[in-house]
């Protein structure tokens, strides 16, 4: 799987992922599917309700948030892509407890945030047999600027 | 009749489709039903004979855990829907 994002949407998630330290944090990623790569072009950041004693090592989405994000994905013929959260001060690498509650398909963002600053961002996809992670290829996109250079802003 | 709405990831087992229509009286044997049309969905849904923790059920906009859970009866026409709650931790 290759996930192509802009570096103005990685900027925006891992900002967001940087002020919930050191707590865990996290969102949903929205967009388009072309044979094995998905092109980001939404990110909703969403509330950590894993319980709040926890947070240092957990993040929850509870089940509405993902309702009306795919809902409305949904509606506007886009999809919903995967997910996104933080492991604050360790590397961006699946847990188990990652493993044992993923879902197939999704692409898994997972950014490591060391000391309150971003330090990495790795993608990952739950195996068929969901005995493992297959690290997949995270693709930057500069959308923004070649947007403005095709309308000639330089 | 009755059907259920698939989430995202789960679709590609379901040839893509968003909403399949399914027979049962209740929850459970919704879901049974669901999974023997699409038997590869069932590893995603149970660990062993158990609904995963965090595979959520509703009907309409209520979840069935607030009802009588697996065992909540199920009326023609019903809308069902199966809700992931996403959760990740180091």
């Amino acid at each position: 799987m290759e996930l192509v994002i802009s570096t103005e949407l990685h900027d925006r998630l891992t900002h967001h992922l940087e002020n919930t330290f050191p707590s865990e944090g996290g969102g949903f990623l929205v967009g388009h599917i072309k044979g094995d790569t998905r092109q980001v072009t939404e990110v909703h950041l969403v509330e950590n309700t894993f319980a709040s004693e926890e947070q240092f090592h957990r993040y929850l989405a509870e089940a509405g948030a993902f309702q009306r994000i795919e809902d409305e994905a949904d509606a506007r013929g886009l999809s919903l892509l995967g997910y996104f959260h933080s492991h604050p001060d360790h590397p961006a690498i699946p847990s188990e407890f990652d493993r044992t509650h993923a879902w197939p398909y999704f692409a898994y963002l997972i950014v490591s945030v060391r000391g309150g600053k971003r330090a990495e961002s790795r993608l990952w996809e739950l195996a068929a047999n969901r005995e493992s992670f297959i690290e997949g290829q995270l693709s930057f996109s500069q959308a923004v600027f070649e947007e403005k250079s095709n309308n000639g802003n330089h | 009749m009755a059907t259920i709405k698939i989430p995202t990831p789960l679709r590609s087992y379901t040839g893509g489709n968003a909403e399949v229509n399914v027979s049962g009286a209740t929850v459970s044997a919704i879901l049974s039903d669901l999974t023997t049309q699409f038997p590869d969905l069932r590893p995603h849904l149970y660990n062993g004979d158990e609904l995963r923790n965090f595979v959520n059920i509703f009907i309409g906009d209520e979840d069935v855990r607030f009802r009588s859970g697996l065992d909540t009866e199920v009326e023609p026409g019903d809308k069902l829907r199966i809700i992931p709650s996403i959760a990740g931790g180091r």
